[in-house]
């Protein structure tokens, strides 16, 4: 590194050190900026790949009201999406170099969204648990020293709020329903517990990105604190539904006036990221055939465009 | 038929088309060919779902018989519901959708636009609030069926095929029965009738800018009145009614 970028980097760290937000114009180091692209466009990719499994019970939601909530909260995510690429974009990447990157496996997702939902009782835990555990995370993000995401937090946590409430309202009816309305909502609540807390990532100790991202306060809570902060406010929750946590080594502990809970299975962890979850080939799939089968569909309003311009140009000469 | 079974029969058929073509939309998630679309097409799918609430809503009361909109829309087997032909057609590919929309957003919004002026002061509302939505989902639509005509050698003739393949399903949507002479005679309904000169002036002129074809009408296929549809709607409805038919004593 040369004295100027000394300098300059000095001046950078001062002032995220003073609180102050660091905007698309202002210098930063290279790789502030490339942690932020790949932490930013993998949460986009996470909003759009996140519609998938809430999309596979939309036609089958069981009232219209229902129906219409999904729909709504669908919409949303869709919308954190577009929220999020234009926030990448201020960095210099565009929209179709992320999409490039997430249909060859080079850019990820949140790996929860590779787990199926396999009844109704699935989108109620979603929107309790995926979009509870999304906002724990985001909260903390509202405060991220890049300006545009900062911002982009602070829009998407009001709409994650609301659909978490969405889901936990679901959840209340499947538990106090019938027999069978019970025994799904204990299913889901089986299969989306740990990876739900798996969405914060690894431990402290073994997170690769944790130290340099909380220098540059991209990161202002660790993982395992955000983590236990969580399982914290969810675990009663789960008490006032009637249902059982999937983890027998649950326990209050006076002391800490936290829970105690169990290990994470860090190879099944492991195993979803590099790919090998029950659906990571299919969602990826099914995005790329939405990009290349709507390619033509893109040319033709590009095609559109052009020509609407040429006949204002010719109009106005 | 007493007055009110006539009311209810043709709420049926207003809140049907909603019901089903929202259902369609809704197959689109995670498919669209742009994100922005992807928005667009769940915001015009939550308003038809919406608007289906509030018409099967009120079908439901005037019927009288404890029905609500869920037990309307989730307990019917084919040959009872009423939305057209047109509506339950699958969605095929983009221009296809676009086209079947486009075909109907024009007609409902004529429709429902005569129908703020309804006797029914429930319906005159339920038009109202919807004609809104209906404004945005014409334009919406429109503006994609001359962005693909206009657009690419290939999207122009992908438009022209979706236009063919749906003109035979216009006619039905413009016929008067029985039940449509009653209702225009209490000044509760329209005549949809005298709609299809104003319809067809909307359609040429979209057609002209999107440099497509109209059809000759050389064929034409009815029979959604009488619950007589294609295929297609016991698919469509097999996969929604699922869950309210699988678990008929639950809540959710
Ligand atoms: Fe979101
Ligand atoms: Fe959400």
């Amino acid at each position: 590194m040369d004295e100027v970028d000394m300098e300059l980097e000095k001046a950078f760290q001062s002032k995220i050190d003073a609180e102050l937000k660091i905007e698309p114009k202002d210098w930063m180091p290279d790789a502030y900026r490339k942690t932020l692209v790949r932490q930013m466009s993998q949460h986009a990719h996470s909003e759009v790949v996140g519609m998938l499994p809430e999309g596979n019970w939309l036609t089958r939601a069981p009232s219209l009201k229902r129906k219409a909530i999904l729909m709504a909260k669908i919409q949303d995510e869709g919308g954190h999406g577009l929220y999020l690429y234009s926030a990448a974009e201020t960095l210099g990447v565009s929209r179709d170099e992320m999409y490039e990157q997430l249909h060859s496996g080079k850019a990820k997702y949140s790996s929860i969204f590779n787990y199926p939902t396999l009844n109704w009782a699935d989108i109620g835990a979603i929107g309790w648990l995926v979009d509870g555990a999304a906002i724990t995370n985001q909260i903390a993000l509202c405060r991220c020293s890049y300006g545009p995401y900062a911002r982009a937090m602070v829009k998407v946590c009001k709409e994650e709020s609301f659909h978490q409430r969405q889901g936990y309202e679901i959840m209340m009816n499947m538990s106090n329903g019938t027999k069978e309305q019970k025994e799904m909502a204990q299913d889901a609540i089986n299969r989306w517990w740990w990876p739900a807390l798996m969405m914060f990532g690894p431990h402290d100790k073994n997170s690769d990105h944790t130290s340099q991202s909380m220098t540059w306060k991209i990161k202002r809570t660790s993982n395992d604190e955000l983590r236990q902060r969580f399982v914290d406010a969810t675990v009663p929750q789960a008490d006032y539904l009637g249902l059982t946590v999937p983890d027998d080594k649950l326990a209050w502990n006076e002391e800490t006036q936290s829970y105690d809970w169990g290990e994470i299975d860090w190879d099944e962890f492991r195993n979803v990221v590099a790919g090998n979850g029950l659906c990571n080939r299919e969602r990826l799939q099914t995005r790329r055939d939405a990009h290349d089968g709507g390619k033509w569909v893109r040319d033709a309003a590009l095609a559109y465009a052009e020509k609407q311009k040429k006949r204002m140009a010719d109009k106005a000469a | 038929m007493n007055d009110n079974e006539i009311l209810f029969e043709y709420l049926l058929r207003l809140g049907d088309n909603c019901a089903i073509l929202g259902q369609r939309l809704a197959e689109w998630c995670g498919k669209a060919p742009v994100l922005e679309e992807e928005l667009a097409l769940m915001n015009v799918g939550l308003d038809l779902v919406g608007q289906a609430r509030l018409l099967l809503d009120y079908a439901g009361k005037v019927e009288g018989a404890g029905r609500d909109e869920d037990q309307l829309a989730f307990f019917r087997d084919t040959q009872e519901w009423r939305n057209f032909l047109l509506i339950e057609q699958p969605n095929g590919d983009f221009a296809k959708t676009m086209a079947r929309q486009m075909i109907f957003d024009c007609f409902q919004y004529l429709q429902f636009e005569a129908l703020t002026a309804s006797k029914d002061k429930t319906l005159s509302e339920i038009a109202a609030k919807s004609l809104k939505e209906i404004t945005y989902h014409r334009r919406h639509s429109s503006n994609w069926v001359i962005r693909l005509g206009d657009g690419t050698d290939e999207s122009h003739a992908k438009m022209q095929a979706a236009i063919d393949e749906l003109w035979g399903f216009i006619p039905e949507m413009f016929d008067m029965d029985a039940v449509e002479d009653a209702m225009v005679a209490a000044g509760i309904g329209t005549d949809v009738s005298v709609l299809r000169a104003r319809w067809d002036d909307m359609i040429n002129s979209i057609l002209t800018e999107a440099t497509l074809q109209r059809p000759e009408d050389t064929w034409s296929v009815r029979g959604s009145r009488e619950g007589k549809h294609s295929e297609h709607l016991g698919f469509l409805l097999a996969e929604m009614q699922f869950l309210p038919r699988a678990y008929p004593d639950a809540k959710w």
